[in-house]
């Protein structure tokens, strides 16, 4: 198995990190050809999302990973990589992939004084740190989206069939157990 | 944990999100958003930039909250703003405006010649400037969560930040290098704490965020800094002094992203209009670099 890990900007080594711990082979995506590389899964990594997508979109990677995304490739993604998959962004015009259904609030906590560390329930793994950095939360879910977490009544992690995204950032604490939850998911997936 | 730990590990791993970003230098509303639409993953508001600083001459002070808070307005991204060195009010009033990261800047006069502030004592983000590893450390020892190279402001020459990052870097290798029972008189050396010597030992790196500032001005310089180990790159007067500040931006955020690929460097340096047109460090009467140590 290996994992695409989106290297255009912001928080990617440490996911990286987390799959070495994990011994999971990775490639790094920042350019149009790296997408012509082997992957089973993908990371959409923290950072900020209107870098991102900018950049996806002017270095021509756009089009084919959403195309991977929607036909089924496992992905999972963070804080801006939530943004980047959902279908609507309540607090700005900008879309990106559009393959989650979920309506999300960008800088929902506000400015870095609203940033904040907590440990909450995650469906299926249990008690996990999260840590959220000038995070996004979901306002709404549309059908078939399962949420995974809430924090104070805001929905924080939801799957949709083989995406998982989350407004935090687990890949900034210890604990390695959803990762591992994900790349259990890219291994059904492979088996299918 | 306790708070202040908490809040300190918060404001690094703010830093640890603009990786492999560009901050901009902005002095207007509509500056902001050419810097966001251009890709920056972060503006630093300030009302005059390094170069008209220089030219200027006078005292530089923080900018206008108002300034501040018409950019907070205009744009998503975060929002740094500087005060002076020493100046722990200005940096209050810049907390007290929500602001997401202070940089306690050379490029402002320096409010106080012997003094930092005490950045412990703030709950929001400080970014600092350093000329070698002692600096760095000094910095981050006093609460800084992020450092960047001080380079020379409002120069683009980029003589100064090729100077600090490779100073750092061979500092780090020393230390690095050393036995354990050696970091007792490096730490003396550098005049800082024996445990953040022993932290850089043990890692390799910085325990924060490294970037590159002061005397960036185009995609090649930006994509310099970053082989030379910058985890991201400010560009004050660089974009806004230039020709074609728009396309000068753009081309710098993608150089920062592939900065190993030459090619793509290549076509992105064609055409850009006019770099801004810069001092050599020889002909400045005043070195910003050596405020504050």
């Amino acid at each position: 198995m290996v994992i695409g890990v989106l290297a255009v900007q912001g928080a990617f080594v440490e996911h990286e990190q987390m799959l070495e711990k994990l011994k999971i082979p990775y490639v790094e995506l920042r350019k149009k050809e790296d997408l012509l590389k082997k992957y089973d899964g993908l990371i959409l990594p923290g950072g900020e999302s209107t870098v991102q997508g900018k950049l996806l979109k002017e270095l021509d990677m756009f089009e084919k990973l959403q195309k991977q995304i929607q036909d089924g490739m496992p992905v999972f993604a963070t804080c801006a990589g939530l943004i980047l998959l959902a279908e609507k962004i309540e607090n700005d015009d900008r879309q990106y992939f559009k393959t989650l259904s979920v309506t999300v609030k960008r800088n929902a906590y506000g400015r870095q004084l609203g940033s904040f560390f907590t440990e909450q329930e995650f469906k299926g793994v249990g008690v996990v740190p999260m840590t959220f950095i000038r995070a996004p939360y979901i306002e709404s879910v549309k059908e078939g989206v399962e949420i995974l977490a809430k924090e104070n009544g805001h929905i924080i992690a939801v799957r949709e069939k083989n995406q998982i995204a989350v407004s935090f950032h687990p890949e900034l604490d210890k604990d390695e157990r959803i990762h591992k939850f994900f790349i259990e998911m890219v291994e059904v997936s492979k088996k299918l | 944990m306790s708070e202040n730990k908490c809040r300190y590990k918060l404001n690094k791993e703010l830093a640890q999100m603009l990786k492999g970003g560009v901050i901009m230098d902005v002095t207007t509303p509509e500056q902001a958003k050419i810097a966001e639409a251009a890709g920056a993953c972060a503006v630093m508001a300030l009302e005059r930039i390094p170069a008209d600083i220089r030219a200027a001459g006078g005292v530089s002070r923080m900018s206008d909250p108002k300034m501040i808070k018409g950019i907070q307005e205009a744009v998503s991204i975060p929002v740094m703003a500087k005060c002076r060195i020493g100046h722990f009010v200005e940096a209050q009033v810049l907390e007290a405006i929500d602001i997401d990261y202070i940089d306690e800047s050379e490029v402002l006069s320096p409010a106080d010649d012997v003094y930092h502030i005490d950045k412990t004592k703030f709950k929001v983000p400080f970014v600092c400037g350093a000329k070698d590893l002692g600096e760095a450390l000094r910095r981050i020892n006093e609460g800084a969560s992020m450092i960047r190279t001080k380079g020379e402001p409002g120069t683009g020459d980029i003589v100064q930040a090729v100077t600090h990052m490779r100073m750092m870097n061979s500092e780090i290798a020393k230390i690095t290098a050393m036995r354990e029972d050696e970091l007792f008189q490096e730490a003396k050396v550098l005049q800082v704490p024996y445990e953040l010597v022993l932290e850089v030992h043990k890692s390799g790196k910085l325990p924060v965020v490294n970037f590159a500032a002061g005397g960036v001005a185009t995609p090649a310089d930006a994509a310099l800094m970053m082989q030379l180990g910058a985890e991201g790159v400010f560009v004050g007067s660089g974009i806004f002094k230039s020709g074609d500040p728009k396309k000068r931006a753009e081309a710098i955020v993608k150089a920062v992203t592939n900065y190993t690929d030459a090619s793509l460097i290549a076509s992105l340096s064609e055409d850009l209009g006019e770099a801004m047109v810069g001092i050599n460090q020889q002909e400045i009467a005043l070195l910003m670099a050596e405020r504050g140590k």
